[in-house]
């Protein structure tokens, strides 16, 4: 049951061929017997799926239930969930229990998915390789030696692990496409303001955006027909047509113009990995598309912006964290300044507390136009690079990483290093453009990943290239080994 | 100028205006003062994670109101930042307020001076902002406890930054009255400065007459009553000049003021200052406020105080020091067009609002708006008066019995029997009672000299009124006993 995708899933579901709480307790044992290899996941709702399923159930007898009636699903370890600890991988909140629920967790609850538990991730959605959790690290189910990616390892890892069926993520400068593309899943980052960010922890808020990891692109279009919606609770949701993302998948891609930025194929782009990203531009093209050589001038500036932006933000955002409503707080306070500065000392690892430093010295007094006006600019001159790139085609494709999943600790006292794990997928995020990773060859036996970046709420075209894609090619069928 | 011994005063407020919205300007959270600690904060107020601010579009729209009334350049897209800061009762570690694009731009507020005179004091700007929550300390930090209460934190601020145009504490305190005065008349406050509704922080330096280049100004945070910015004033003005005639200097600092012990002290200097580290809050998007919202606000904006105090003049021909007093509070206002209407007399009514009642709320420390005795109740009070049912004396009786809960004027008049008679008929019997029995004040009054004898009229007063148990008329009576006594000669 472990390999059937959520389109199966559904159609089994439907059909009485099996129960969702046969179905759950399949995955609820799978996480018991596999997870320890993995530590992807690190709250396990057994009860509460259980009887989620048993409702679940009823409904699918009864007729008329909704699209993801009784499909198990994990959620990001960021999204709040009522009654549920919500730690996003921190100290800092490992007694959280939120009283409410994220937009994106309410949306799958009325789809009726029943949620197994929730995933491991970077700390505060900061890293790149899920190195920075407080809960561990999370291993990449291809080479348990090598880290997932980040921030969304624990999620990517569970998918890959058939742990889940799907699983949610989260996207600020490539959070689902690194950790997708290094697992060999497929994950999609939609439009910023297309999935609500209510409930949903912040880091960047201007860049943060929701989104789901599955193995193919059919199961990303149905989550993302779940996720995608109109919130009143979050002012930066945008009011745009929600198109119907499954409908649309078998479109023929012929005469589809498939940009090619010369900038994502440039020093520092590993060479397995380029030949892999470039055979499947020639399968597309095989299926009539046509690639056009385009430019993204900037590109090279967006991860230096990425590095003032994303941290200004989240100085502010993580200020909240100081000890006094809730969440960690430090032994015996000897005044003010000693509960604060040894509650967040404490409470926040060593790359939580860098980058607030980093974006706190980025917004002070007389550094503010160097670095963070500076850094408005450059993501003006970003934007501006796509905007003309989409007046001559329709999407763009590259690599979603400079490289295949790398060993534990290979980065680790190199930050910068790290930093460039995200240099192809950053500037969609600053941008505010939907962008997603598809599984597109094996190098050393791991996982190779194919960016798909779209226009504005371009989702519905990006994942009817990638379905197309997926019909003609089986990387996103392979499994690591031990788990198939 | 105004100077004091060779030295001029340059002052600038910046005034908070707590917003009368029903909920919070980012939550749906209730704003009412008063309640149990911490019962009126959500989630967003208590910075939960996750969590998100949707903006109050009534709050907007006061903040509007408050730049037409005041003939300010509106900002039709005016934006949100961070104002970074730790602080417990701050809960997000910053507030979310306007700097770089206000709201309520220049505009310009005209004060009433004691000597007649007037003069235009200019509003720099007006930002929309949250409130923070309450500190509460009790003990030290180790010993002690500190509560934090967050019902106020999220509460929607305007806060009006004028230029320094003033140069007195009577000019800031003028200003900050008109600024009351116009807030609570269009309804976008409720003025209770008790509750900390409006709190005003003053700037203040001082030069040496004449002189063109300001002093070191010090800034005197979060005064709640007029009178306290008053002492606060005189007091910091008299403290700078004296170390600048020492041959000192002034320190930039901010300073706090105790109204209970008069005195103030240096809180933080500017080396302790924050850096706030302001940054457009990504959370929210620009508010944009369009012509046609700002065409509709502008027609159905409430009447201003100067406009209001023009038509008392007119309309109930009042004195311009009693239009002025009641046409400068709203509350005082309303209630006195109300009353007027019931008591169909627009004087009486004018000098038993600003007397008897104001004298009564000022002296239990009860705003207008909550007062016991209603302004139909005042009117109907008033009416009695105006028709001579009642005495002005009996009447103070009746307002008491109002203030008490005992019912209108006129069951109180009904249930106590104090209708004053003033049936001719009766009267003259009752005179004539008083007349036969006491004969020897009749002799009295009878070989008194013309000249004292209406002197003498008093003691016979005294006894009607006695036997009337107050109930008769007193005109009437007089000219009864004048008659009767009269007839005697």
């Amino acid at each position: 049951m472990y390999n059937l995708t959520i389109a199966e899933l559904v159609r089994g579901l439907q059909s009485k061929a099996f129960s969702s709480v046969e179905l759950t307790q399949h995955f609820l044992d799978r996480i018991a017997a596999l997870n320890p290899d993995y530590n992807a996941v690190i709250t396990v709702t057994a009860d509460q799926a259980l009887k989620a399923a048993i409702a679940a159930d009823k409904r699918l007898a009864a007729g008329g239930a909704p699209a993801l009636c009784g499909v198990p699903i994990l959620h990001k370890d960021i999204f709040c969930t009522k009654g549920v600890r919500t730690s996003c991988g921190s100290k800092m909140l490992d007694n959280f229990i939120p009283p409410y629920n994220a937009t994106v967790v309410e949306n799958f609850e009325q789809a009726g998915a029943v949620v197994l538990g929730k995933t491991n991730m970077d700390e505060f959605a900061m890293g790149s390789s899920n190195e920075t959790s407080f809960y561990g690290p999370v291993k990449n189910p291809w080479s348990t030696d090598c880290v997932p990616g980040g921030s969304s390892g624990g999620s990517a890892a569970a998918v890959a692990a058939r742990l889940a069926p799907a699983a949610t993520a989260t996207d600020t400068g490539g959070s689902i496409r690194q950790p997708a593309a290094l697992c060999g899943i497929t994950g999609l980052k939609p439009t910023y303001g297309r999935v609500s960010r209510w409930g949903m922890i912040a880091f960047a808020s201007s860049l943060d955006q929701a989104g789901p990891m599955a193995r193919t692109a059919e199961d990303c279009a149905l989550l993302l027909s779940c996720m995608a919606s109109l919130d009143d609770k979050d002012s930066t949701s945008i009011d745009h047509k929600i198109d119907d993302y499954s409908a649309s998948l078998n479109n023929s891609i012929k005469g589809l113009k498939i940009g090619v930025p010369s900038e994502y194929f440039s020093e520092g782009l590993d060479k397995g990995t380029e030949q892999a990203v470039r055979q499947a531009l020639s399968d597309l093209e095989a299926q009539g598309a046509e690639l056009v050589d385009i430019s993204l001038p900037n590109s090279g500036l967006s991860v230096p912006a990425y590095y003032v932006i994303a941290p200004a933000e989240a100085s502010a955002n993580l200020s909240r964290f100081d000890g006094v409503k809730y969440g960690y707080r430090c032994e015996d306070p000897k005044d003010l300044q000693d509960l604060y500065s040894r509650t967040r000392a404490e409470g926040f690892g060593e790359e939580v507390q860098r980058r607030i430093l980093i974006g706190t010295y980025c917004l002070s007094a007389g550094y503010y136009q160097a670095y963070y006006g500076k850094a408005q600019q450059v993501r003006q001159l970003i934007r501006q690079d796509f905007t003309q790139a989409f007046e001559q085609v329709d999407v763009i494709l590259g690599p979603t990483c400079p490289s295949p999943a790398f060993k534990f600790g290979s980065k680790g006292d190199d930050p910068v290093a790290m930093y460039l794990e995200d240099i192809y997928t950053i500037a969609t995020n600053l941008a505010g453009l939907p962008g997603m990773s598809v599984p597109c060859g094996m190098v050393d036996n791991k996982p190779v990943g194919l960016q798909i970046i779209g226009n504005y709420f371009d989702e519905a075209l990006m994942l009817n290239v990638a379905h197309q894609y997926q019909q003609v090619t089986h990387w996103h069928n392979l499994a690591p080994e031990g788990i198939a | 100028m105004q100077s004091i011994s060779g030295w001029d005063t340059v002052i600038g407020l910046e005034v908070h205006v707590q917003l009368a919205t029903k909920t919070k300007i980012f939550s749906g959270a209730s704003t009412a003062f008063g309640a149990e600690p911490n019962t009126q904060a959500c989630a967003i107020d208590l910075a939960m994670p996750g969590t998100l601010p949707v903006l109050n579009k009534q709050a907007v729209h006061y903040a509007v109101m408050f730049g037409l009334a005041v003939d300010a350049e509106i900002g039709k897209e005016s934006a949100f930042e961070r104002k970074n800061y730790f602080y417990p009762d701050l809960p997000k570690g910053y507030q979310t307020t306007q700097l770089e694009k206000p709201i309520v731009g220049r505009g310009n507020v005209e004060i009433q001076l004691a000597d007649g005179s007037t003069k235009n004091i200019r509003i720099h700007h007006a930002h929309l902002e949250e409130d923070a929550g309450k500190s509460l300390h009790e003990g030290d930090f180790r010993s002690g406890t500190s509560g934090i209460d967050l019902n106020r934190a999220g509460t929607p601020l305007i806060e009006i930054v004028s230029e320094p145009d003033m140069t007195s504490a009577e000019e800031a305190v003028a200003f900050a009255k008109k600024l009351h005065s116009i807030v609570t008349s269009i309804g976008i406050c409720d003025g209770e400065m008790s509750q900390g509704s409006m709190r005003f922080d003053v700037n203040i330096s001082v030069k040496p007459s004449g002189s063109d280049k300001l002093g070191t100004r010090t800034e005197t945070k979060n005064l709640n009553s007029f009178k306290f910015m008053e002492e606060c004033i005189a007091q910091e003005v008299d403290r700078q000049i004296d170390l600048l005639e020492d041959g000192g200097s002034i320190t930039q600092e901010t300073r706090l003021y105790n109204g209970e012990t008069k005195t103030a002290r240096s809180m933080r200097s500017k080396e302790e200052a924050n850096d706030y580290r302001y940054f457009p809050c990504p959370d929210l998007l620009p508010v944009v406020v369009t012509d046609e919202t700002i065409e509709t606000l502008r027609r159905n904006l409430p009447e201003l105080p100067d406009a209001r105090q023009a038509r008392f003049v007119k309309q109930y021909g009042l004195s311009d020091y009693d239009a002025d007093i009641l046409g400068s509070d709203a509350g005082m206002s309303v209630y006195f067009e109300t009353a007027t209407e019931k008591s169909g007399n627009a004087k009486l009514t004018a000098n038993w609002t600003m007397g008897e009642l104001a004298a009564r709320l000022n002296s239990e420390a009860i705003s207008i708006a909550n007062s016991p005795v209603s302004a139909e109740q005042l009117g109907g009070l008033i009416a009695r008066i105006a028709d001579n049912s009642i005495s002005g004396k009996m009447a103070k009786e009746v307002f008491e019995g109002i203030w008490t809960g005992e019912g209108s004027a006129d069951e109180i008049i009904e249930a106590r029997g104090l209708k004053q008679v003033s049936d001719s008929g009766a009267l003259e019997q009752m005179v004539a009672d008083v007349l036969a029995a006491n004969q020897a004040m009749v002799d009295d009054y009878i070989n008194t000299d013309q000249a004292k004898r209406k002197k003498k009229l008093g003691g016979f007063m005294g006894q009607i009124m006695k036997a009337s148990k107050g109930q008769a008329n007193p005109q009437q009576v007089n000219q009864i006993l004048a008659k009767k006594l009269n007839e005697l000669l």
